[in-house]
């Protein structure tokens, strides 16, 4: 008798344990306002990264076409995989004196670990990250970036 | 003839408005079949209705199973807490026939050191068991392809029949995973069958009778699982259990086992191959579902109570094909909840729930809703 | 060819032998298992490593300390923060620095989060792995509020490279005491939703309860630490034992069971999740002012010498052994890798049972490939 009320026991105990968890899928099957799903490509206009979000390094020009970028290579020093790559050329300042520059700042975005090290490391702030994510392209080419822009140069007064 | 199962005397006249039909098939079958037999002789009016009835389940197979895929995938995902397809179309609902083609035009992987025969009879064993129990399923007054005497016994038996294609393209496939998946399907279908029949006598005790339109006709003055109360409750919830079991769902998909044996018996199908075992077992989950409510949610009949007439009329205003496709799909949408709660038992759990706690459970069951009926306590 | 077929007949080679892996849905990973069967009941589990091997240890000889951290986020990808800390510790343990208490506090935080969200991914994989697929769902739809704060302080969701030796990359975002405390009150509602739908659940229990029972002597002599440790009752809590950052400053429980078995150690993480909680609770009102980095040297030379320390990761015990020259990069760099020596006791606690067991077993572990490969 004893193990006949035992054995209803556990089946009732049991059947109660699963009604348990069907009323968490079932609440939710009645309650889609909770989902949080984004449909991505669809809400790309107001789609907004935070601000700290490291999407791709980039080096901020100013309206004149001015950069920060001395040339100095430490972000080439510092970064982990060999993504950067300066080039760097010798030009004649206004008083006649010979002078380091970059000719190209090279980045290669496809390895890159977004470590933030050359950011960070920068003695002038020349690098920043920017917020876009969509890298996709159909040429492994494309991903080997120069940062710096056609024409632009040293902002005054950065050393 | 295969279209005339109603009885002659209830036929209605050709009089009747042209909306009428919706209510009762069985006066469009029989204008169906006279036109046919004033055109041609006995043999070839046969043959043609044969294949007029073919052609239509075929599409109506075809439907149902793009519909519960996409349905399947819907309900999951609202119980996911997510969107679920929402892409092609509006709300995804053509997400379904673009897989369709996709599958259609993915190719067919030949494998090496199969058994090719086999391999390639298996999904249509697996697909045909499902089209030869529809045939016996009656989804309105009427709309009945083939009425037989032991409809019950019929469709348990043909839809068993699934379980030698599993076992076959499991066998078959050259791989270890797929014969695992399909030895334990072969456990599982031979324990759960028997949990299925005894659930189902306990209603063909109730009714009397084993002829589907019958059963369906004795719940006019309400559906057996209020009928029978407790006992008949008691097989409903074990025949769900059961039934979820045979079309290997969860969370009883053990041979198919995602986790453990990557995909079970059809590992190594590909394309459209893959696309009937996976068809057929959208459409075995719409067999069981529609004997659970033929068999105890009233089949067509639609719900009415005592002696609240008007209640009664608005409900029998609603036409009984409806009235079926809505008990139907709740219980697939049961089972589909089922499915998408509970984590996957093991096979030893498996026979163990079967023989220790269902098979006992049901044989009681069938004591007492034979009690009952000896002593009249039914409503 | 005759001999053979005698070879299969006889009843050792009666064994029927399958690959889990390298591609299998529940190894998680390129973990290769190969299986040896009888019927369903597991004989043997061979454990084939070195899928996703990439040199870790040996490229971080020829890289500078600051740049250890971007690796080490990649080996246990699921507790990156506290891998990252881990080294960071180490370097300044070497160089003797003295850390402010808004940097060890931060850090604490950090970890905490990282050890929850890391459980929620186990959670959710562990309910895929028994069947249960609406576990995977809710899982990661918490563990994405924990992303999206990591993404808003340290710029990337997983890997987030936030620690640098002395101290942390940036300060933490003006919203990440308000987005944290919102997170707790969310997560300490949703908790309770895990546990009706899988803890409780009659199916998880008869799947899980006395399933690849490990004794305290076992775990002990395997070395088998975190979680999966203290199930059978071995207290091996680094954060107890040998407090780092702030973990000496707060009161906490560790979570300690006997029974060893693969129920327990699902418990001890649900447990954890909640003590990780009032952790973060304790601290998170309370950080001081000051700097988040102390001033290091561009090149950061480590004295010639030997230095260990160890963390607790979300897995277990975590050890960073740096053997430095005097160089700026470090001579010979160990990882003690939880993972690997929780991985050796897969074979021991599988044998006997069922293939499905095997499984839940391998998904009570925890275990992250790429920690275990390095």
């Amino acid at each position: 008798m004893r193990s006949i009320i035992d054995y209803l026991k556990e089946i009732i105990l049991g059947v109660w344990s699963l009604l348990k968890g069907m009323k968490v899928t079932g609440s939710y099957f009645f309650r889609p306002g909770t989902i949080i799903t984004q449909k991505y490509p669809n809400n790309r206009k107001d789609l907004v990264m935070f601000d700290r979000f490291k999407g791709e390094v980039v080096m901020p020009h100013n309206e004149k076409n001015e950069h920060k970028c001395t040339g100095c290579g430490i972000c080439e020093i510092n970064c982990p995989n060999g993504s950067i790559e300066i080039i760097s050329k010798s030009i004649l300042t206004e008083d006649g004196k010979k002078k380091r520059a970059i000719d190209k700042h090279i980045y290669r975005l496809s390895m890159c670990t977004f470590c933030a090290l050359c950011v960070k490391t920068c003695p002038s702030n020349a690098l920043a990250f920017s917020q876009e994510f969509e890298h996709a392209v159909f040429n492994r080419a494309l991903l080997i970036k120069t940062l710096n822009k056609p024409g632009s140069q040293l902002m005054k007064g950065v050393e | 003839m295969l279209f005339d199962i109603v009885d002659v005397n209830s036929s209605p006249s050709l009089s009747d408005p042209w909306w009428k039909v919706f209510y009762d098939f069985s006066s469009l079958t029989h204008k169906i079949d006279s036109s046919l037999h004033n055109a041609m002789s006995q043999f070839w009016t046969t043959i043609a209705e044969m294949l007029i009835i073919g052609v239509l389940i075929l599409l109506f197979y075809a439907l149902i199973g793009l519909f519960l895929v996409y349905a399947e995938r819907k309900v999951c995902a609202f119980m996911q807490n997510r969107l679920g397809p929402n892409r092609v179309g509006p709300f995804g609902i053509f997400q379904t026939i673009a897989d369709l083609f996709k599958l259609l035009f993915k190719e067919l992987i030949p494998i090496k050191n199969a058994d090719s025969f086999l391999f390639n009879l298996a999904p249509f064993i697996v697909i045909i068991a499902s089209f030869m129990a529809i045939a016996a399923i009656p989804f309105a007054k009427g709309l009945h392809a083939i009425d037989l005497n032991i409809g019950v016994l019929y469709v348990i038996a043909v839809s068993a029949m699934g379980v030698i294609g599993v076992l076959l393209a499991g066998w078959s496939s050259n791989n270890k995973y797929s014969l695992i998946g399909a030895m334990r399907s072969g456990a599982q279908i031979v324990s759960y069958e028997l949990s299925v029949g005894l659930s189902i006598i306990t209603i063909v005790i109730l009714a009397g009778s084993m002829q589907l339109s019958e059963i369906v006709e004795a719940q006019r003055t309400g559906w057996f699982i209020f009928k029978g109360h407790i006992p008949a409750f008691i097989a409903f919830i074990v025949f769900l259990v059961s039934s979820t079991a045979e079309t290997n769902r969860g969370p009883f998909d053990l041979a198919e086992a995602e986790s453990e044996l990557t995909a079970g018996y059809h590992t190594e199908y590909s394309g459209i191959k893959f696309a009937f075992f996976f068809l057929a077992e959208y459409i075995n989950m719409f067999i069981v579902a529609s004997i659970a409510a033929t068999v105890f949610l009233g089949g067509w009949m639609p719900f009415n109570v005592g002696h609240w007439d008007g209640f009664n009329h608005v409900m029998d205003f609603v036409p009984p094909f409806v009235w079926y496709i809505g008990k139907t799909f709740f219980v697939i949408f049961i089972m589909m909840w089922f499915k998408w709660t509970f984590p996957r038992l093991r096979i030893d759990q498996l026979l163990t729930l079967e023989w220790k706690y269902l098979l006992p459970i049901n044989l009681v069951n069938v004591l007492i809703m034979a009690f009952l009926v000896l002593m009249g306590w039914h409503f | 060819m005759e001999e053979k077929v005698k070879n299969i007949t006889t009843d050792e080679q009666q064994e029927y032998v399958i690959n889990m892996g390298p591609q299998h849905p529940s190894t998680h990973g390129v973990l290769r298992l190969v299986v040896s069967l009888k019927g369903e009941i597991v004989k043997s589990v061979q454990p084939h490593i070195g899928y996703i091997h990439r040199g870790i240890e040996k490229m971080c000889e020829s890289i500078t300390y600051p740049q250890i951290i971007h690796l080490t986020d990649r080996m246990d990808y699921l507790s990156a923060h506290i891998n990252n800390e881990a080294v960071c510790l180490t370097v300044e343990k070497a160089l003797e620095v003295e850390i402010p208490d808004r940097i060890k506090v931060i850090r604490t935080i950090m970890s905490e989060l990282t050890r929850i969200q890391s459980h929620q991914l186990w959670w959710a994989s562990f309910g895929m792995d028994l069947g249960g697929l609406t576990c995977f769902f809710y899982g990661l739809r918490d563990r994405e509020k924990i992303l999206d704060i990591f993404e808003e302080t340290c710029g990337s969701r997983m890997i987030v490279s936030y620690n640098c030796p002395g101290g942390l990359m940036y300060d933490i975002h003006p919203n990440f005491q308000k987005r944290v405390k919102e997170f707790i009150k969310y997560f300490r509602k949703i908790l309770p939703e895990y546990d009706q739908l899988l803890s409780g659940n009659v199916i998880f229990h008869e799947r899980s309860k006395g399933i690849g029972k490990l004794t305290l002597e076992d775990a002990v002599s395997y070395g088998i630490t975190g979680p999966s440790g203290r199930a059978s009752g071995f207290s091996c809590d680094v954060r107890k034992h040998e407090p780092y950052s702030a973990y000496d400053k707060i009161k906490f429980k560790e979570i300690l069971f006997t029974e060893g078995d693969t129920y327990h150690r699902y418990i001890a993480r649900i447990d954890e999740m909640w003590e990780s909680m009032n952790i973060i609770e304790q601290l998170i009102d309370n950080i001081p002012e000051g700097p988040y980095a102390v001033k290091m040297k561009p090149v950061i030379k480590l004295p010639e010498g030997e230095y260990y320390q160890r963390v607790e990761t979300a897995r277990g015990e975590l050890g960073v052994f740096i053997i430095s020259d005097g160089n700026k990069s470090p001579y010979r760099v160990k990882f003690r890798s939880p993972n690997f020596v929780n991985l050796s006791v897969l074979n021991h606690i599988a044998k006997g049972f069922k293939i499905a067991d095997l499984v839940a077993i391998g998904g009570s572990l925890d275990l992250v490939i790429p920690d275990i490969d390095r």
